[in-house]
């Protein structure tokens, strides 16, 4: 087993586990695992996440795989939209027909 | 507390010792596999191992009620896992033999011989379930249902195992074929005609054990063939364990599995 830079590892690699809990509905990340490989991270992940009967869905993806934005940064990110509340749809007038949205 | 410790005796008939093997061979092999829980090679596969355990054990205990039902004198699952000694036991001798190096004392395989036989044993009980599916009784067909989505996915997880290790490293390969001769020998007891099958299939209550082989061969030889490995030739070795007559080993799991109900009759938590 060797990671991204070439190094032998003993550990398989990591991956992110997202399930669906039924039709229509999002999958949502639940945890992480290893696996050697896709087809093995998505039983494991059957074994690991699903037992509860959690799920009708899994995906998995390889965690090196995804871009995170960077914690440090977090101020810069996302703190300017706390005052910007005219973003949020909430100055709408509704009819009275869609009255449960 | 309240009960007996005493053995119990069965009225066996045909119909009672063809639910007995089925029941026995899941509650036994789901023994031996739980003795993984704890000390898999990894996290994730430990969770697995005791998640088929845990499916073996509801099946094992449905029959166990069914069983008990067609015998007659209304002993219940508890009283048959617990308190008949082992000739009144009809699992398949494969699901006794040690299946876990536990130290270096402890007889017994690594993970390629449980991965192994686990994956041959859910290729046979995937068609016994599907003879069930049919059964003239109606509850031995209900528990086929449930029990074959389980068993079908015992299959491939073990028989992804079979292939990683079989075509893997040359160490793995070499244990996995070793595995496989320890454990081909015993497979022949899965497919014997004996008047208990032979009763069972003319009533429609399961298929004969003896029709089950070249459906289970064809499962078995397709991923063998994917790990690279051959099919060990047939010896005329012939295991008992379905007629009441065991290994050494079995002994020792019913001391372990049964001794609680034995020292505390009827005790439940």
């Amino acid at each position: 087993m060797s990671d991204e830079k070439g190094n032998v590892t003993n550990e398989w690699p990591l991956w992110e586990v997202f399930v669906r809990p039924k039709a229509g509905l999002d999958h949502k990340h639940c945890g992480s695992l290893h696996a050697a490989d896709a087809a093995m991270a998505v039983q494991m992940a059957r074994e690991v996440y699903t037992r509860r009967q959690e799920g009708t869905s899994v995906w998995v993806v390889r965690s090196m795989d995804i871009t995170a934005s960077d914690p440090g940064e977090k101020d810069m990110y996302f703190d300017p939209m706390e005052d910007k509340v005219y973003r949020h749809p909430t100055f709408y007038e509704l009819p009275e027909a869609v009255n449960h949205m | 507390m309240s009960g007996s410790a005493q053995s119990v005796r069965l009225n066996l008939t045909s119909s009672v010792q063809y639910v007995l093997r089925i029941a026995d061979t899941c509650l036994i092999h789901a023994q031996r596999l739980s003795e993984w829980c704890g000390h898999g090679p990894v996290l994730e596969e430990d969770i697995a191992l005791t998640n088929m355990a845990l499916d073996l054990i509801g099946q094992a205990r449905a029959l166990l009620t069914r069983a008990g039902q067609l015998e007659g004198q209304g002993l219940d699952e508890d009283q048959l896992a617990f308190l008949r000694d082992e000739r009144q036991f009809f699992n398949l001798t494969l699901v006794e033999q040690p299946m876990r190096r536990s130290s270096a004392h402890s007889p017994g395989g690594d993970f390629a011989d449980t991965t192994l036989r686990n994956f041959l044993l859910a290729s046979w009980l995937k068609q016994v379930w599907q003879g069930l599916l049919s059964s003239s009784d109606a509850q031995l067909a209900a528990i086929a249902a449930k029990a074959l989505k389980e068993v079908r996915y015992h299959q491939q997880h073990a028989g992804d195992w079979v292939v990683r290790l079989g075509d893997g490293s040359e160490e793995s390969a070499r244990r996995m074929s070793a595995a496989l001769e320890r454990a081909w020998p015993y497979s022949a007891e899965m497919f014997v005609a004996d008047v208990v099958d032979g009763a069972a299939a003319e009533q429609g209550l399961g298929a004969a054990r003896s029709s089950l082989r070249g459906a289970w061969l064809a499962d078995v030889l397709a991923v063998l063939d994917k790990a690279g490995l051959k099919a060990p030739a047939d010896t005329p070795f012939l295991s008992s364990g379905t007629q009441g007559v065991h290994s050494e080993h079995l002994g020792f799991i019913l001391a372990e599995m049964q001794s609680l109900q034995r020292q505390h009759p009827g005790g439940h938590w």
